[in-house]
């Protein structure tokens, strides 16, 4: 296999330029939009604050945004990479596998019948709604002696996400006032989010990130096969419902916050693995700073290509993914 | 031993074989979706009589009986019948193309396409009569499914290529119609919203004709093509083999199923899990043959979506929930129901 960057002085200096564009587009996100500003604007909100427009837009929108933007994209990111691991199946997004459709279904339940808006509440009728879905489909495609193809697994996924979108545009049909408050948030996108949201689910994804790259290496480990990782004293099944927990813990946060952003844990691990190999410990920083590009890259394209209004995050990051999807269904599974 | 009849003409290259007791069954159904839908027309705020509804049906009737029961209640309820005869056609054929009893058009993203196309003129094409709408959701599902029909395309097209990269297009389908909904001011939000959940809500007579000349011309055309596809059940190498053009025959199956699919989900929305649904009942009935699975799968999905919408209109009146929650209702645990089944496979 084709690796960028073999040697670890290419891999940290690789990881240091991605920091580096990460805070770079931030600063991008933060002074570029409708309402032109510039540094300085940006930097004295902070410093000197003197409730003019502009810097109640930098403090109030812009920056809100692009830390959610980032810190999505991250977690999208290593998601992707979880999942792919723990089903050893390229394809593997929490968007192809129902794993948004979960979340959006029980979040959108919750509002209509049961009047919930807190913040806080959101994020847990998110894990729950991941979790139920993700649990569904995991243990569907890995019913029977062949355990996870790639086939029962899209198909478990593709139809528990027609299943949950089904009784999701049913309810929103029935009671409009809903449909018009969660509308755009369906769609997948971090406009309009304070920074509150954020705060809410932070240390849930604090928990999912430090979590993560702790069992990166028990995940190579893991990724030898079942029975080698037995036979070196790995708890295999304790190792795997951990990683079924993180998913659901970052997966579910990004889903509270920025609705569900599909393709992402898809793409970012397939380009992570063609640079730096297949190390889970470097491929899982790498996917983080990777996803926190790609979201942020594509949140200001998002407001860009049809200024002043601008397109959903999600429709975006489908419209990148899906073509690399469909090379990956072509290329991945043909050498299996 | 089944029984079977010949059927031979020296005019034209069609010949069948005739299963009996396949052909009672299907008799049976056509008798069930008959009483479906005139005790369905008879349901509703103002109740009809059956025998009432009958008498109206061969032109008689009182004026208040016939002003219900033609203009308002008969469209809606053929509508329905021929959605669901196109989704379980289109299903039966899908079924037995992909050699998996999992796939259905919805799954692999063939409704997918129809409904960017259909929303797409919702919201953006004005002052264009709404009858148009089957045209740009056949054109649409169309184009998306040549599309999945090339990316799959490798030396051929294998059965799990063409599951997998559907999933991935109609995923980006989902993501395109989220786009035209969003975008679009919120009363035409509204109106798609309603449509993709799925219902025969509103139809008119001119739906009816509309879609009926596709179901009469494709259902048939299935059920002569329909040996082609019993010969590749047997795997592309014996079917090669025994002198069957297997690409060929595959692709003019595949835009059947897109014809059938597309001009159902043009009328009738996304109405999911009938294309699933209707030919595993039909199976369990008259076994796999296709000859005779496709006209028991026509019959099966009109009965479902009949059904679902009957229910969707009387249990929680006066609102009218949409036909296709039902049917995902159904369908969903169903289709969890065979993955388990077929986990071996």
């Amino acid at each position: 296999m084709f690796v960028l960057l073999p040697n670890s002085f290419g891999k940290i200096a690789g990881l240091l330029a991605l920091v580096a564009s990460v805070i770079c587009l931030l600063f991008i996100s933060i002074v570029f939009g409708v309402m032109d500003t510039t540094w300085q604007t940006a930097v004295e909100a902070y410093t000197n604050f003197s409730g003019t427009n502009e810097q109640l837009v930098i403090k109030e929108v812009r920056v809100p945004r692009a830390l959610i933007a980032a810190a999505v994209g991250a977690s999208l990111g290593m998601v992707g990479v979880l999942m792919q691991t723990l089903t050893r199946n390229p394809l593997a997004d929490p968007g192809i596998f129902g794993i948004n459709a979960g979340a959006s279904f029980f979040i959108v339940l919750s509002i209509s019948f049961f009047s919930v808006n807190s913040l806080s509440q959101f994020a847990w009728i998110a894990f729950l709604g991941a979790a139920v879905s993700g649990v569904v489909v995991y243990v569907l495609g890995a019913l029977g002696k062949d355990g996870l193809t790639p086939l029962k697994l899209t198909l478990a996924g593709a139809a528990m996400t027609a299943l949950f979108s089904s009784m999701m545009h049913g309810m929103l049909v029935v009671n409009e006032r809903t449909l018009e408050e969660v509308l755009f948030w369906l769609a997948g996108s971090v406009a309009g989010r304070k920074l509150e949201f954020l705060v809410s689910v932070l240390p849930y994804l604090a928990v999912g990130w430090v979590g993560t790259l702790l069992i990166s290496g028990q995940l190579n480990v893991l990724m030898m096969g079942d029975d080698v990782a037995k036979g070196l004293g790995q708890r295999t099944a304790l190792l795997k419902v951990t990683t079924g927990l993180l998913i659901i813990l970052l997966a579910g946060s990004s889903v509270a916050v920025a609705g569900p952003i599909g393709f992402v844990g898809l793409v970012i691990p397939h380009i992570a693995r063609f640079l730096v190999g297949i190390d889970l410990r470097w491929v899982l920083l790498y996917s983080a700073g990777l996803g926190a590009v790609l979201l942020l890259g594509a949140d200001i394209a998002a407001r860009w290509i049809t200024m002043p209004d601008e397109l959903p995050l999600g429709v975006m990051t489908a419209l990148i993914g899906a073509p690399i999807f469909v090379y990956v269904a072509r290329k991945g599974l043909s050498r299996q | 031993m089944k029984k079977y009849m010949t059927f031979r003409t020296s005019k034209l290259p069609i010949s069948f074989l005739i299963d009996r007791k396949a052909l009672l069954l299907t008799l049976v159904l056509a008798l069930l979706l008959f009483v479906a839908v005139v005790v369905s027309t008879g349901l509703g705020t103002m109740f009809i009589a059956p025998l009432d509804v009958l008498s109206v049906l061969f032109g008689g009737g009182s004026p208040g009986d016939q002003l219900v029961v033609l203009n308002l209640r008969l469209p809606r309820i053929l509508v329905a019948l021929l959605v669901g005869i196109g989704l379980g056609v289109s299903g039966a054929i899908m079924q037995s193309l992909i050699r998996n009893p999992l796939a259905s058009p919805d799954i692999i993203g063939i409704t997918g396409g129809a409904s960017v196309a259909a929303v797409a003129f919702f919201t953006m094409v004005e002052g264009v009569s709404i009858h148009y709408v089957p045209f740009a959701a056949i054109v649409g599902a169309a184009i998306v499914t040549l599309l999945i029909y090339v990316l799959a395309w490798k030396n051929g097209v294998t059965p799990l290529r063409l599951v997998l990269v559907g999933v991935g297009i109609g995923a980006a389908m989902s993501a395109l119609t989220t786009l035209l909904i969003v975008t679009a001011p919120i009363q035409l939000t509204a109106r798609s919203m309603i449509w993709l959940s799925g219902t025969v809500y509103g139809s008119s007579w001119q739906n009816v004709w509309t879609l009926l000349p596709w179901t009469l011309v494709f259902v048939p055309l299935s059920i002569i093509f329909a040996r082609s596809i019993n010969a590749q059940q047997l795997g592309d190498e014996v079917a090669t083999g025994i002198g069957n053009p297997v690409h060929r025959h595959r692709f003019l199956l595949l835009m059947f199923c897109v014809a059938l699919a597309g001009s159902a989900v043009a009328v009738g929305g996304a109405i999911g899990f009938v294309g699933l649904l209707a030919p595993h009942i039909a199976r369990k009935l008259v076994g796999s043959a296709l000859g005779a699975l496709i006209p028991a799968a026509a019959l099966c999905g009109g009965l479902l979506v009949v059904l679902a919408d009957l229910i969707g209109r009387m249990a929680f009146a006066p609102l009218d929930v949409p036909a296709g929650i039902f049917t995902a209702a159904i369908g969903a645990p169903f289709f969890i129901f065979l993955l388990y089944k077929h986990r071996n496979r």
